[in-house]
């Protein structure tokens, strides 16, 4: 297996008196769907927002291709190339498919905004991603369909040569057909050699595309298992009860 | 919506399917300048229709010093519009920062420029207030500028003092809304101002297509720059004819020097808000302040900035202002000032929900706002007539602001 693009090791993370991670570990390979699976309140969110650099964990040790590293704030993990797709998306609806993608980072010539290199590399990027379904990227976003809007929003990610995309509940809104669509560029996105991480409730959309699972229960993580070792079954267990047989716990390696 | 257009990529553009993606936009809400265009062609021609003196020279220069504080301040407004903000201080700012100047002119005898340039200064810090008040505190802005409303107003009353008002007698303050530009200057300014216009929209077309980018279909490009050089070449022409009523005393033609002023905003304006990254930010902060944040946008700088801009374009208003009505009273940018910048901006097509508008809309609500003033006026009606017409047109554009955002809505 090829080394990890991402490792956590032991992160705990508190609020006050809550301890939302407990000791937990993760790790991330290019090329990969590694799905983040765990009940509400598992401390889903408080991992990716670790990762992410929103949340400085207590303590726990983050290894980035190899080398330790210091996450402090978001601009950290960005330079490393973490981006994240939230789940709202977080796109300008008045603003069109360049402007956002471009969002806080736009390509300048002296101090005029260079419209075209930005469209130019803003169709390459979504050519990359085999997207055909945008007829026009000087669209407002808020023309835009669910499935689309993901998209925009994932091809925001990858534009800055990212090595590790965290999507949040990628098809929470969408319908079957969009769905497949975004599950579809998931898969590319890990095809092209991304480390990527897909939280989500949907146990279908986890078979479907992820490589290997990470369930977490309760603040620890009660295991990561390649997908081709587990069925559903096993994981909906670990989900809810934090431990499945015939699955190995995690950290007992 | 339909999701299922695959690849029609529609380069080949026509007429027709330019007025097809005009239709698309004005669906995703988008109307653009049009409704403010042919109103305000809809108004020239009935009060044109109605009044003998409407349409007449000496009228046009008035209607364009009338409409110029207004503008200036709409279009200070637009950058707190587009944040979804307002700033309704904006008007008596503009009579604050106008008594500074002539304050420092008349009783300090400091000259024009320096006068000036104290005076934005005091905006820049009334805005400054105002923006960190409502970007650091988080108080609604609404109040804030509602609370300087008052405050500015009462500032005002006590820089003009017991006699009320003060006189400003500076021969360039005098001549920015009361002299013009000679004939031949005009023209020149005219030529000078569509050669540059001609040559942006020729650079944009050819930057987009080297880059193999869908330029703007340039029959299209054509017409709109042909018939906005043709408007406004007959303006200039109508500018130039003599107006005076008493020729043999005094000359009155040309541009009012106002006019260029105005233009030079516009231009700098439109290059803040479409060109830099700053202007960018601005429209991204009036979409979804959450989703520019998480850009690494600075939120709070963006909204202390667009209040700081609002005050400082009030100042120059001031200005215009003291150099119409010669002096500077405690109602100078109070009574219906601010609501007609406001006026002006949305019905120029700018969004009260932020995220939507364009500098010209100042100018093109303004002129709409300033006609109706002026028509009415001439047509004899009472300012109570003229305040309500003003104010059904208002809601008229709210409405179709309103409406048309729902249309967006997914």
């Amino acid at each position: 297996m090829t080394e990890p693009i991402l490792s956590l090791r032991g992160v705990n993370k508190s609020f006050g008196p809550v301890h939302v991670l407990k000791d937990v570990n993760l790790d991330v390979h290019p090329g990969q769907v590694t799905a983040l699976v765990g009940d509400n309140g598992a401390g889903k969110s408080t991992l990716i927002k670790c990762i992410a650099g929103i949340y400085t964990p207590d303590h726990g040790e983050f290894k980035f291709n190899g080398q330790v590293v210091n996450i402090t704030g978001p601009r950290d993990a960005t330079a490393l190339g973490i981006e994240i797709v939230y789940q709202d998306l977080a796109l300008c609806d008045n603003l069109d498919i360049v402007h956002n993608m471009f969002l806080g980072r736009e390509v300048k010539k002296g101090p005029v905004l260079d419209e075209s290199a930005m469209e130019s590399l803003a169709r390459k990027t979504l050519d990359s991603l085999s997207v055909r379904t945008v007829k026009s990227i000087r669209q407002t976003v808020a023309s835009l369909s669910g499935g689309q809007r993901q998209t925009v929003a994932i091809a925001k990610a990858v534009l800055w040569n990212s090595k590790v995309v965290i999507l949040d509940e990628p098809t929470a809104a969408l319908g079957v057909a969009q769905t497949e669509q975004v599950l579809n560029l998931v898969r590319r996105l890990a095809d092209n050699g991304l480390g990527v991480i897909l939280i989500s409730h949907n146990i279908n959309d986890v078979f479907e595309v992820a490589d290997n699972i990470a369930a977490l229960y309760l603040g620890t993580m009660a295991a990561q298992v390649a997908k081709n070792e587990v069925i559903p079954r096993q994981v909906i267990e670990l989900i809810t009860t934090g431990a499945s047989a015939g699955v190995e716990k995690a950290g007992a390696k | 919506m339909s999701t299922s257009t695959t690849a029609v990529e529609v380069q080949e553009s026509s007429l027709k399917s330019a007025a097809h993606d005009y239709w698309a936009k004005v669906k995703a809400g988008d109307i653009g300048a049009l409704p403010a265009v042919l109103g305000l062609l809809v108004l020239c021609i009935v009060f044109g229709s109605m009044s003998s003196v409407f349409l007449t020279p000496g009228n046009f220069a008035n209607l364009l010093t009338q409409a110029a504080s207004v503008i200036v301040i709409a279009m200070g407004l637009i950058f707190v519009l587009l944040l979804g903000e307002i700033d309704l201080s904006a008007g008596y700012a503009s009579g604050v920062c106008g008594a500074v100047l002539v304050i420092l002119i008349t009783d300090h005898g400091q000259p024009w420029y320096i006068a000036l340039a104290a005076s934005i200064a005091v905006g820049m810090v009334m805005g400054f207030g105002l923006g960190t008040l409502v970007a650091r505190l988080g108080i609604p802005s609404f109040v804030v500028t509602l609370a300087a409303f008052l405050g500015f107003q009462g500032v005002l009353l006590i820089l003009a003092g017991e006699g009320g008002t003060i006189r400003v007698e500076d021969k360039t303050v005098l001549a920015i809304q009361n002299s013009n530009l000679s004939p031949t200057l005009s023209w020149a300014f005219y030529i000078a101002a569509s050669v540059f216009y001609v040559l942006l929209g020729l650079s944009r077309i050819n930057a987009r297509r080297k880059a193999g980018l869908k330029a703007e279909l340039i029959k299209l490009w054509l017409i709109k720059t042909v018939s906005l050089i043709g408007i406004s070449g007959l303006a200039v022409f109508a500018l130039n004819l003599e107006r005076s009523n008493n020729r043999e005393l005094v000359s009155l033609k040309g541009i009012p020097y106002v006019v260029p002023v105005i233009l030079f905003l516009l231009v700098i304006g439109t290059f803040v808000l479409g060109r830099t990254a700053f202007g960018r930010h601005i429209y991204a902060v009036g979409g979804n302040a959450e989703a520019a944040r998480r850009a690494g946008i600075n939120v709070k700088n963006i909204r202390i900035a667009a209040f700081v801009i609002c005050s400082s374009l009030s100042a120059i208003a001031g200005l215009l202002f003291a150099s119409r009505q010669n002096s500077i009273s405690p109602t100078t940018g109070g009574s219906s000032t601010l609501l007609y910048a406001v006026g002006a901006a949305v019905i120029g097509g700018t969004s009260l929900f932020g995220g939507k508008g364009k500098m010209r809309d100042a100018i093109l609500g303004g002129l709409v706002v300033a006609v109706i003033d002026n028509g009415m006026g001439l047509l004899g009606y009472a300012a109570g007539i003229k305040f309500i017409v003003t104010g059904a047109v208002l809601l008229v554009s709210a409405g179709v602001d309103a409406i048309s955002r729902r249309g967006s809505a997914v």
